[in-house]
């Protein structure tokens, strides 16, 4: 190998490295907020002080000591709320990601490798699933199954599983014409042997890129179902809960829209860039 | 007279759902350690055989009629299981293009012990001391190392090369060669070709050599068949073919082959009366198929 391109390669790879690192920072720090949040927050997330209402963060006039991003209009510490919510956030990102990759991925993955009917019926599946629109369908599967964490993870588990099944279907498709599948089968590799050995851990790159993406989406959905008070219960801090609150009076107190709204931005984005960073740590031409 | 190793008979496949015929009846003989050459256009369907053969057919085709007797016994009328293991343990594919040919994102070693491991039974380090052997065979140096080196860091050559070393690696008693030559470039393409005339020789292996290069035929082959539209329209040994080619068609393939000494004579078209004609033959065959 000649200079130049050892020298682009290392360029590239550190560049990789800032990305992860500052994403994987933020992820972090977000994980260890969420488990040691009863020790870190400074008061209790749901001890409300009426008198206390809509004070100012830190840094302005009128701020109280102990409340370091201000209260909301109940009295509320908004910094320690969005701890707590981290803790909803990460949940609602790690369980219902990785149910809906699960799922998402077998089925692109059969559709793709096996074609025929297993593949029609799961195409047709998917059409159909697409055709309802996702809020809506979200919507009305809380409101037949009640608000809750779990009926959160599983609208979400059902809404976005076709995006997997889509992308790795047409992944596991090209994969799946290469002459090195045919190998594996001239030398007696069955049907699933060669899905699981040959074209899983070349599709893998796209999946873990699709499902760090997904756990971004998970936050925004769930969020955004807290947006709409259809996610948990009002009491139980989370991000989503905090934006729709924080909305109502964003003039007297706009601490309490911003900061909720910030650490999702963050976190979004972090599970974006993260996802990024992997594929391309994961693809064996890079490596 | 002694069977033939690999014998197809009257092998049709067809589209899925149609009675469209991809091959049309063929027949096909190859003695053990013999070197057969299958030549024609694209879409000719002389891969079509190969793959029929091994197992690979692509999920929209299916065989309709015919047997592919393998060493005696019919592959089409095997359990798919006992089918996988017959094919697995007889045979290998060398595959067209090399770039796609190894799973990108394993490691050489294990790509080429596999099957050793895997259909044979083979200990890991048996297996591994076999790759090792069959990597020098085929003029690699270094193995140990291309052995931990992932597909993307070696050159065309080289991994056909290594392909080469992986499809005789379990001693198949028949090797695929489909186009194994065409993605290279040329002065790689005759390193190649001699490198696989030689370990077949060495081997003993019986060879099916899928090409559209007559040049290349006339080198490796002791017979071949000549297919236009998946039927066969003419077979024979080699010499008989190049001295006197029977069907018309033949005649003008082997007189479109480009020559050194002679670049004007070179490189001619089919006459448009030949292929009418090989037209007619296959229509005729057709006959009881498309109205049947």
């Amino acid at each position: 190998m000649d200079k130049g391109t050892a020298d682009g390669r290392a360029q590239l790879r550190r560049r990789l490295g800032l990305k992860l690192w500052l994403s994987g920072g933020w992820l972090g720090a977000l994980v260890l907020a969420a488990v040691l949040a009863p020790w870190i927050s400074p008061q209790d997330p749901l001890a409300q002080d009426l008198l206390s209402g809509r004070t100012p963060p830190f840094w302005a006039d009128g701020s109280l000591r102990g409340f370091p991003l201000g209260t909301d209009s109940l009295g509320r510490d908004v910094l320690s709320r969005m701890i707590f919510g981290s803790r909803i956030a990460l949940t609602v990102a790690l369980v219902a990601g990785s149910i809906t990759c699960l799922i998402g991925a077998t089925l692109g993955l059969i559709a793709g490798f096996y074609r025929g009917w297993p593949d029609r019926l799961i195409s047709r599946l998917v059409d159909i699933w697409m055709a309802f629109p996702p809020v809506l369908f979200a919507i009305l599967l809380i409101a037949v199954l009640g608000t809750g964490l779990s009926s959160v993870i599983l609208a979400i588990v059902v809404i976005d599983w076709t995006r997997f099944a889509r992308v790795v279907r047409a992944e596991a498709m090209a994969q799946g014409a290469m002459d090195y599948v045919a190998s594996a089968q001239v030398a007696g590799r069955g049907r699933w042997g060669t899905m699981l050995a040959e074209i899983l851990p070349n599709v893998l790159p796209t999946i873990v890129a699709l499902l760090t993406l997904e756990m971004g989406i998970a936050v925004i959905v769930e969020a955004i179902l807290s947006f709409v008070n259809l996610s948990i219960s009002t009491d139980d801090p989370s991000w989503g809960g905090m934006i729709a609150e924080g909305r109502t009076s964003v003039h007297q107190a706009w601490w309490v829209l911003v900061f909720p709204l910030i650490a999702l931005f963050l976190t979004v984005l972090s599970f974006g860039q993260l996802g990024e960073g992997l594929k391309d740590r994961f693809d064996p031409v890079l490596r | 007279m002694t069977r033939p190793f690999l014998e197809i008979r009257n092998l049709s496949v067809a589209l899925k759902g149609t009675r469209l015929r991809l091959l049309r009846s063929v027949n096909l003989s190859l003695d053990a350690g013999q070197v057969h050459g299958l030549v024609g256009e694209s879409g000719a369907g002389k891969s079509m055989i190969g793959k029929a053969i091994l197992g690979i057919l692509p999920l929209s085709v299916a065989v309709v009629e015919g047997q592919i007797l393998l060493d005696g016994s019919d592959l089409l009328a095997l359990p798919p299981v006992e089918r996988r293991r017959r094919i697995g343990g007889l045979t290998a594919l060398i595959p067209q293009d090399p770039l796609t040919a190894l799973n990108p994102s394993r490691r050489i070693g294990p790509q080429i012990t596999d099957r050793l491991v895997d259909i044979l039974g083979w200990a890991r380090t048996r297996a591994e001391a076999r790759s090792l052997e069959l990597l020098e065979e085929v003029q690699i140096p270094d193995g140990a190392r291309v052995m931990r080196n992932y597909p993307h860091e070696l050159s065309g050559g080289m991994r056909q090369r290594i392909l080469i070393a992986s499809a005789f690696a379990a001693e198949p008693k028949l090797i695929v060669a489909d186009e194994p030559t065409t993605a290279l470039d040329v002065t790689v393409q005759k390193q190649i070709l001699r490198l696989i005339r030689d370990m077949q020789a060495r081997h003993g292996t019986a060879l099916l050599f899928v090409t559209h290069d007559l040049g290349v035929v006339s080198k490796i082959c002791q017979s071949l068949s000549v297919l236009y539209a998946g039927k066969v329209i003419e077979d024979g040994p080699m010499r008989d073919f190049f001295a006197a080619p029977k069907h018309p068609y033949s005649a003008s393939l082997l007189a479109a082959t480009p020559k050194y000494t002679d670049p004007e004579g070179s490189l001619l078209p089919v006459p448009e009366a030949v292929i009418a004609a090989v037209r007619a033959d296959v229509a005729a065959d057709d006959k009881g198929w498309t109205h049947g």
